[in-house]
């Protein structure tokens, strides 16, 4: 096992890998992080090149976010807070993409997660640590099913993911519209349909010594879980080789609709925890603040992440200190709400475009050196 | 409506029908534009971006120039833009068609409330419509076939596009683009110029969808004006075979489904509204588990094209 192999199978047959040094291997394994970081910068010019064409200093922009989401203590707490949902919807996207998948619809899971944690909330009664649990079980199984059943679908009839998921998100939220209307409404939330206002006890507080609720700790913990489940596993490597060639895994005997049911059911159940989050510790009740965009953002996250569960953490915290940054932006700068959802676009996109820079930079691969 | 004439339940079949005709055109006009662009060999997931930017777009040029045909234009314009980015990103090596419509999507939508933060108070010219109901004494029958002219502007483009597909060089060139790459190669063809072409096309017909919601039905701008009537288009495209005719009857299907909601309430059905309002959602996804195979390529579908892949 410790033999460095000579040759390496590729898509091009066997080619020579002879440098094999520290340096080689140092410059391949940069490429994954340099291309994606040269992105983001590309990306961010370009929106500061859109805020020049309307008059606007990009410098003002950058300096407001960086002052709103990242200058203080107060705002590294804004930011985090944000941040939290993010991590949780950005591996809704991450898990299924190992196995080639693209599921888009985090929001739907988002959303019935909370109207499932608002409902058990509302019909036993309770509090405490236990209970926040049970009510997060609750939330991550609604979010397991909703997605796990595009996954279902994908797998027995060969369902388009992406748009069977997109389309799960708008059912989702009619029935929490439904639900919040009508059978768990109460009756004294008259401006704004929600559920009954969580006791104290049935809350999430925050984390010791800061004003961050603990979503975030969820969060990260999840991602971690979910790197382990990827990088040291086999069920992640068996994901891994499924979703290079579903063919080939089967051939191998790979329990290949297992893996999409399981891991799309996990990143639902993981979108679900957000929504339950976000009722437990931000909104208090569940009702239609839940659609705030979280699963969309969270598409975006994962994809700058590279479907790194580890790479997201930073990612989201980015993203989160963005989105805490932009209700200042909208007062200083007289720009609309819409201002960071034109910076995500504009930065998804050139993220995307990056994707064919791999392999071609001649600094990254190690094979090319000898050809100068 | 000043007078109505109480025709008891049979006003739910005729809301229905004249729901169809109003809810199916934007239905019509993305499902039409992803069939050029399925077409030739791609998937564009990010009509409903387009759609809504068109629907700002439209808006605002309607609004600043009186005329709604110039917002039609100017939507159809903003469509073009949307479609040939996708087209040209598309056509590097390794970048995916779908992520690239989702990020397109979400963009479109940003742009357009970012830019139509000023259009949402001001009141644009409507789209005039056409009374083919004048025939009828009764204002619900009246009411249920004034047709707006989109509508059937959108017919003749479905079949146009059946006779192009069917018998024309075009049609021909675009097929091929759309079912093997190679192949076009070998005629001589540029698939990728095929390809920016046909998105650009489809990009506008989708603009002009959303002008329609915009300047007709619901004939105004605001930032929930699409229901994602672009995205179930997608999906509608694969239950219509990549047909244009077929779409026109898929259109009509959804719109029907779209509006069996407010029929139902306009006779005081009000219980569960909500879940009328997912109708349209529940129907496409249905429509796709029937439709869609695990093993076997569907019947009629571009061979180039990654979704089917």
């Amino acid at each position: 096992m410790t033999m460095p192999a000579p040759y390496q199978v590729s898509r091009f047959g066997l080619i020579d890998t002879s440098p094999t040094g520290t340096l080689a291997a140092l410059a391949r394994r940069s490429e994954g992080l340099a291309i994606p970081l040269a992105a983001l910068l590309a990306g961010l010019l370009l929106f500061g090149l859109f805020l020049l064409m309307l008059g606007k200093s990009p410098v003002e922009y950058y300096a407001l976010v960086y002052k709103a989401g990242f200058g203080t203590a107060f705002s590294w707490q804004n930011t985090l807070s944000r941040a939290a949902p993010l991590l949780l919807t950005a591996l809704c996207v991450a898990l299924p993409a190992r196995l080639g998948l693209v599921v888009i619809g985090g929001e739907g899971a988002i959303v019935l997660g909370g109207v499932a944690a608002g409902a058990v909330a509302m019909l036993i009664p309770g509090g405490g640590t236990g209970f926040i649990l049970m009510m997060a079980m609750f939330a991550m199984l609604t979010g397991a099913l909703w997605i796990g059943l595009v996954g279902l679908m994908r797998f027995y009839r060969g369902v388009n993911e992406t748009i069977a998921s997109l389309l799960m998100a708008y059912i989702g939220i009619a029935l929490m519209n439904h639900l919040v209307e009508g059978p768990l409404r109460d009756p004294n939330s008259l401006n704004k349909p929600s559920t009954l206002p969580l006791t104290p006890e049935q809350r999430i507080g925050d984390l010791p010594g800061m004003d961050v609720h603990w979503g975030l700790a969820f969060g990260i913990v999840a991602c971690v879980v979910a790197w382990i489940l990827i990088e040291r596993t086999r069920w992640g490597f068996a994901a891994r080789i499924a979703g290079g060639n579903v063919r080939a895994a089967q051939i191998q005997g790979l329990p290949v609709g297992w893996l999409i049911v399981g891991f799309t059911a996990l990143g639902g159940a993981f979108a679900g925890l957000a929504g339950m989050i976000e009722v437990a510790a931000v909104h208090g009740s569940a009702n239609a603040s839940l659609a705030a965009g979280y699963g969309y953002t969270g598409i975006l996250v994962a994809f700058l992440a590279r479907h790194n569960p580890l790479a997201i953490i930073p990612v989201a915290i980015l993203l989160g200190g963005f989105e805490a940054a932009n209700g200042l932006v909208q007062r200083r700068m007289d720009l609309p709400d819409a201002t960071v959802l034109v910076m995500q676009g504009m930065v998804f996109i050139v993220i995307l475009m990056s994707e064919t820079l791999y392999g071609r930079c001649k600094l990254f691969t190690p094979e090319k050196w000898r050809a100068t | 409506m000043s007078t109505t004439v109480d025709i008891g339940m049979w006003g739910v079949p005729l809301a229905i029908l004249g729901g169809a005709i109003r809810v199916s055109t934007p239905f019509l006009f993305v499902s039409l534009g992803e069939v050029l662009t399925e077409r030739s060999g791609r998937i564009n997931l990010g009509l409903e971006g387009t759609l809504v930017f068109g629907a700002m777009a439209g808006y605002a040029a309607a609004y600043e120039s009186s005329s709604p045909w110039i917002g039609v234009l100017g939507a159809a314009l903003a469509g073009t833009l949307f479609g040939l980015l996708h087209g040209w990103i598309c056509k590097f090596p390794r970048v995916n068609d779908i992520a690239i419509g989702i990020a397109l999507m979400l963009l479109g939508m940003g742009l357009a409330f970012f830019f139509g933060k000023p259009y949402i108070q001001p009141v644009a010219p409507d789209l005039p419509s056409i009374p083919l109901g004048a025939w009828s004494d009764i204002p619900q029958v009246q009411a249920a076939l004034n047709v707006n002219a989109l509508f059937l502007i959108g017919i003749v483009i479905a079949l146009l596009m059946t006779w192009m597909f069917r018998s024309s060089r075009l049609g021909l060139i675009i097929r091929v683009a759309g079912d093997s790459t190679d192949a076009a190669r070998a005629m001589g063809l540029k698939p990728d110029r095929i390809r920016l072409l046909s998105t650009a096309a489809g990009g506008a017909l989708a603009g002009i969808a959303g002008a329609y919601l915009s300047l007709y039905y619901p004939g105004s701008w605001n930032e929930g004006i699409s229901s994602g009537q672009g995205l179930m288009a997608v999906a509608l495209v694969i239950f219509a075979r990549w047909n244009p005719l077929y779409c026109f009857w898929a259109a009509l299907l959804f719109g029907g489904a779209g509006a069996l909601g407010p029929a139902l309430q306009s006779v005081g059905i009000t219980q569960g509204y909500y879940l009328f309002y997912a109708a349209p959602y529940v129907l496409t996804l249905g429509v796709l588990i029937a439709t869609s195979s695990r093993n076997q390529t569907l019947a009629g579908a571009p061979g180039a094209l990654s979704i089917t892949r």
